[in-house]
Formats: C-alpha cells, structure tokens, sequence
C-alpha cells in the first residue's frame, strides 16, 4: 500500500541553522503516526513542510506515490492534507456553523440574491459533529462557548468533512486538561477509522501512545527513533523522548548536587 | 436514536450534554448584539417625546431622522469596518474631503456635477484601497493609520481650499449645471409640509444591504471572520487582505456619499466639515453592540446607534438646553455600552475560557 503522505530524507535550513535534517516519516490511510518532540526538536518546521507554509530544501515529499513541491498551504489542501493549528482553528465569536463552513461556504440562488445556504451548513454541520459524538443543539452557539476539547473536534470534523485524506493535529492536546485530552484522542481515533491518515504531533507521549500506529521521535532537528505500535513500550517511548541518556545524566547531577548540600 | 431522520433535530439525543441548559427565547434575545441598542433607543425616545412638545410631531420625527441619517450611514460602514477588526479615524474628515473635491471640480475646474461625482466616488475609494494597504502592509494598528490619514486630510481640506479659493469654504455648487437632478437623488426632501430627508431612504437601504451582506453572504462571513480571527480566517483560506482593503475602501466610500449630500443640501461646504464626527460614528456602532476588538457587532444595531444620538442631539436641543450638553450625553453613553458589550463578549467567549 503507498502511503497518503510520506517524506524522504527532508531537510529545511534557515540561513544556517539546520531546522530538520533527513527526516523520514509515512502515514497510510487510517493510521495514525505521531509524531514527538521537545520544544526545539523541529516539529514546527515539519508541520510547516507537510502543510505547505514552507518548501523543504533537501529529499522528497509524496502524497500518494507522487513527487510534490508544495508552494502554498492551498496547494496541500487541494491535495487533501488539512492541518489543524492549535489555537488558530476557530474563530470563538462566530457560531459554529460559520465556523464549519468558513472560507466555503455553501451557496443558493443567483446575482445579488446569492447566499449561504444557512439550513444545509446548519444541517450538515448537526450530522458531521454528531458522528464525532457531539451534539450541538444550537448551531447558532459562539463556539467561544465550546470547550477547548469541542473546539479541536470543530476543526477536526470540518477538515474531514471537506476531504481531507490526511490530518495533521498540531499539538493538539496541549492547552487542554485531562479530560478534555482524551476527549481530542477520542476524535482522533474516529477519524483513523473513517479511513484518514492523521499525523498527530505532541510533546505528550503519554497522549500519543494510546493511539499511535506509529512513533517517530524528533530531536533537534532529526529523526532519533522509528517504532510501530508493539514495538516499544510506553516507559520506554517516554524514556526516549526525554532524551534516554541526558535524563540519566540529569537524575545523576541531581542528585550529586543534592548529596553536596 | 437508530432510526432518527437526519436533519429533524430530535431533542433527545443520547449523547446530549446534560450541563447545556435549554436555551430560551431570552438566551436567544440577548445575544443579538442590537438588543442594548434597541432598548436605548426606545429609552431616549420616550423621555424626549414625553419632555419636549416637538419631539413626536411629524416634523419633529423629520428633524432627527435627518441627524440621525447622515451619522447612520457612516455608522453601518464604521460598524462593517470595526467587525472587521479595524478602524478609521478618517471616516470623519473624509466627508469633508470628498465634499470639498467635489466642490472645487465643479465651481473651480469646470466639471459638471455628475462627472465630479463620479470622481469624488473614484477619489474616496483610493484613499480608502491607500488606508487599508497600509494597514495590511505595516501591520500597524490601523488606529495609528488612519490617524495619520485623518490629519493628512484635514491639513490639506484646509490648506487647498485657502490657496484655491481664499477662504475656507467651496461655495456656489447650486449653479453647476447636474446640481437640480444631483440633488434630487443624493439630498431632496419628500412628504410635504414635513420635509423628510431622502438621506433617511439611503441610511435605510444601506443598512438593509449590509444586514444581508453580513448575516447571509460569504463577505459577510468573512468580515466576521478576519475581525474574530484572522489567523484562523487565514487557514480556512479566507483571503483577510482583501476583506479588509475591502471594507476601508467601502467606509471611504460611504464618507464620500454623505459628503456629496451635505455638500449638495448646503450647496456649500465647509473645508472644517466633518472634522470629529469619525468618533460620533465609532460611538453609534459601539453602542449598537460592535466590539472595539472586532468580531462581533451589526448593521441594525449601528443604525439604532445612530437613532440615539441623532434623537439626542436633536432632543437636547428642543429641550431648549445647551447643545453643548451632547457632548457629555455621548461620553456616558459610549461608557454604558462598552460596559454591556463587555459583558456580552464574556457570555460568547469566556463562558468556558
């Protein structure tokens, strides 16, 4: 089977800083690929290149066995790869059907008379948050007034509603509380069974690893470890996120110091 | 559940968040961001009606609508642009300009008044593209923009029509050839011996646009949009540069219309007009319920905006008090409205963080 978007070997440099250097990750339909990192690990400028903000300067990018170069985040979404930013998905003063269909909406009628078609976007957005599990009573409701969870799902659903073969989640389990986390990873799971491949990027691996089909780990800038689900443990994925060896050194200093005092 | 139509919205859904309380007729009522307004409005209205015996008469209803008109279609444009998450302070001015222009094409460089129309329009819509370039290109706040542009303008309304004219005003209009049928679109009256202002027709229709615009078009949804996020605006794909040059050049526009009328009703303008009325109409949509952050606000509450203070002004004077004392009466209530809008945004956007 050819992966819904893969990358071979990419690299992006910033003057001469190295933001990523041989990257290489795959994600099929209805899988799941998480994708960790520490802050400064690059996972921004990954997300960046996948979504098409910027072009990778070395190795390949494939969306369905082709080759691309993406220009512009439009030419991504044209290709089904939506991305949900975290914080930067919905508008919180708009209701949640505007919000659904923002930036396209449906239309009726013609000339000056043309509108949105504000019963269907209503409606439809009903339905398509209801398979997500959420039922919005009022579609006319700020979605301010959703919680952070509902929010995201919001966003999730819209990107799956509008085609979207491959999601990217930017942290999206950052800002929310525990409960509201496995709410997010909830939606998450029900996309991958609707068939998308979603690439989830978190700092959490305590998020990630309940619902990963596949790990990659990201540390300045470069891939330190590849792992299918099954192949490693949670402790262990935690331990190699942290930095295995810099968390020893770090337990071992701390405690020298605390000895000396 | 299994059977349930789609789209029939059954109330019992399984998955129905018990937390969520019903959500009334009252819910539903007060988050329209015109209620305040419309309660105002009908406040102001009954106190002077009651206090004052030309208030209510016909005439009187004549009087302020005409204020409230001129100041009613700059707020719906004001209230457009401030949805849109951005200002203009030279809203004001600019209905000076554009008069001024239209003045000097007509009675100092031998234009007709049609085609000086034509080009106050042309005029109005550049500086507006100019401001909102600005303001996309410098990312500076556009209060500081338009400031600039408010006092560029009013150096030159008086500069230029000195070194023209002589003195400060452009007068004569009534002699240019167009004026008659000029003025019987942009500044008649109707219904006799009460002397409606045709402006009232115009602050009407524009307001009645701009609803429809907002609540049922794409642009509105983007004005929407871009003013309540616009990063967000921008990855859904909404093209937020646009939008907003869009709505700075409409605002000028506006502007420049209620500049042509006052121009054609005095058949005179003053190179001093319009000069701090940019707050009156920033204050009319404040109060109609639009946020001074953005995001959120509407055509009808800008216009019942506009109502109050046109009804104030007017009432005050009937009263037969200073005028002066209108100043104050805006000061409180734009203190009062921003204290209820306030509140409004915390009921849409704070409820849960």
């Amino acid at each position: 089977m050819t992966a819904l978007l893969e990358v071979r070997g990419v690299s992006k440099f910033f003057g001469n800083v190295i933001a990523l250097k041989d990257v290489s990750v795959s994600v099929g339909a209805g899988e799941v690929t998480c994708v960790l990192g520490d802050n400064g690990a690059g996972k921004s400028s990954f997300i960046k290149i996948l979504s098409g903000v910027h072009p990778h300067d070395e190795g390949e990018l494939l969306v369905e066995g082709e080759e691309r170069h993406f220009k512009s985040p439009r030419e991504a979404r044209e290709l089904g790869i939506a991305t949900v930013f975290q914080d930067l998905a919905t508008v919180p003063l708009m209701s949640v059907w505007r919000n659904f269909f923002l930036g396209s909406e449906p239309m009726v009628g013609k000339g000056p008379l043309r509108r949105i078609d504000v019963r269907f976007a209503q409606r439809t957005m009903r339905e398509e948050m209801r398979k997500m599990g959420i039922d919005v009573r009022d579609p006319d409701q700020p979605v301010g007034t959703l919680s952070g969870g509902e929010r995201q799902a919001v966003a999730i659903a819209r990107a799956v509603y509008f085609g979207a073969k491959v999601l990217i989640l930017d942290e999206p389990t950052s800002a929310l509380g525990v409960k509201q986390s496995g709410v997010v990873l909830r939606y998450i799971v029900q996309a991958r069974e609707r068939g998308v491949g979603v690439i989830f990027i978190t700092h959490n691996p305590h998020h990630a690893y309940p619902v990963g089909d596949r790990f990659v780990i990201l540390n300045r800038g470069r891939l330190v470890g590849d792992w299918r689900r099954g192949e490693i443990s949670r402790d262990d994925l935690v331990r190699n996120m942290s930095g295995g060896a810099e968390l020893d050194q770090l337990t071992h200093e701390l405690e020298r110091q605390l000895e000396g005092t | 559940m299994t059977s349930a139509p789609t789209g029939a919205a059954p109330p019992a859904v399984p998955v129905a968040d018990e937390r969520l309380a019903n959500i009334g007729l009252w819910a539903r009522l007060m988050r329209r961001p015109e209620v305040g307004s419309l309660l105002g409005a009908l406040i102001v209205c009954a106190f002077f009606w009651v206090t004052t015996d030309a208030f209510g008469t016909l005439s009187g209803i004549a009087n302020w609508t005409d204020v409230a008109s001129t100041i009613g279609i700059m707020a719906v444009a004001v209230a457009l642009l401030m949805i849109g998450g951005e200002f203009d302070l030279s809203a004001g001015v600019m209905t000076g300009t554009t008069g001024l222009l239209m003045g000097l094409l007509t009675t100092e460089w031998g234009f007709s008044m049609w085609p000086a129309i034509v080009v106050t329009f042309a005029f109005a819509a550049l500086v507006g593209f100019i401001n909102g370039y600005m303001v996309i290109r410098t990312r500076l706040p556009s209060f500081i923009v338009t400031l600039a542009t408010f006092f560029v303008l009013q150096g030159a309304n008086l500069g230029v029509t000195k070194a023209i004219t002589g003195t400060v005003r452009v007068a004569g209009l009534a002699d240019v050839p167009g004026y008659e049928s000029a003025s019987k679109v942009f500044s008649d009256t109707f219904w006799s011996p009460h002397n409606f202002r045709l402006s009232v027709i115009w602050w009407i229709v524009i307001a009645a646009v701009a609803t429809w615009v907002l609540s049922r078009t794409r642009a509105g949804n983007w004005i929407f949009a871009v003013g309540g996020d616009a990063n967000a605006a921008r990855n859904v794909g909404v093209p937020v540069a646009r939008v907003k040059i869009a709505l700075f050049m409409t605002t000028a526009m506006c502007a420049a219309l209620v500049g042509i009328m006052i121009g054609l009703r005095l058949a005179s303008v003053q190179a001093g007009q319009g000069v701090g009325e940019e707050f009156t109409y920033i204050i009319a949509a404040v109060v109609g319920g639009c946020l001074l952050t953005g995001g959120y606000g509407s055509a009808i509450g800008a216009s019942l905006g506009a109502l109050i203070v046109g009804m104030a002004f007017i009432g005050i004077q009937f009263s037969g008090w200073n005028t002066d004392w209108r100043f104050l009466f805006l000061g409180v209530i734009l203190l009062l409205a921003v204290l209820v809008n306030n509140l409004v945004r915390q009921r849409a956007e704070g409820a849960r963080r």
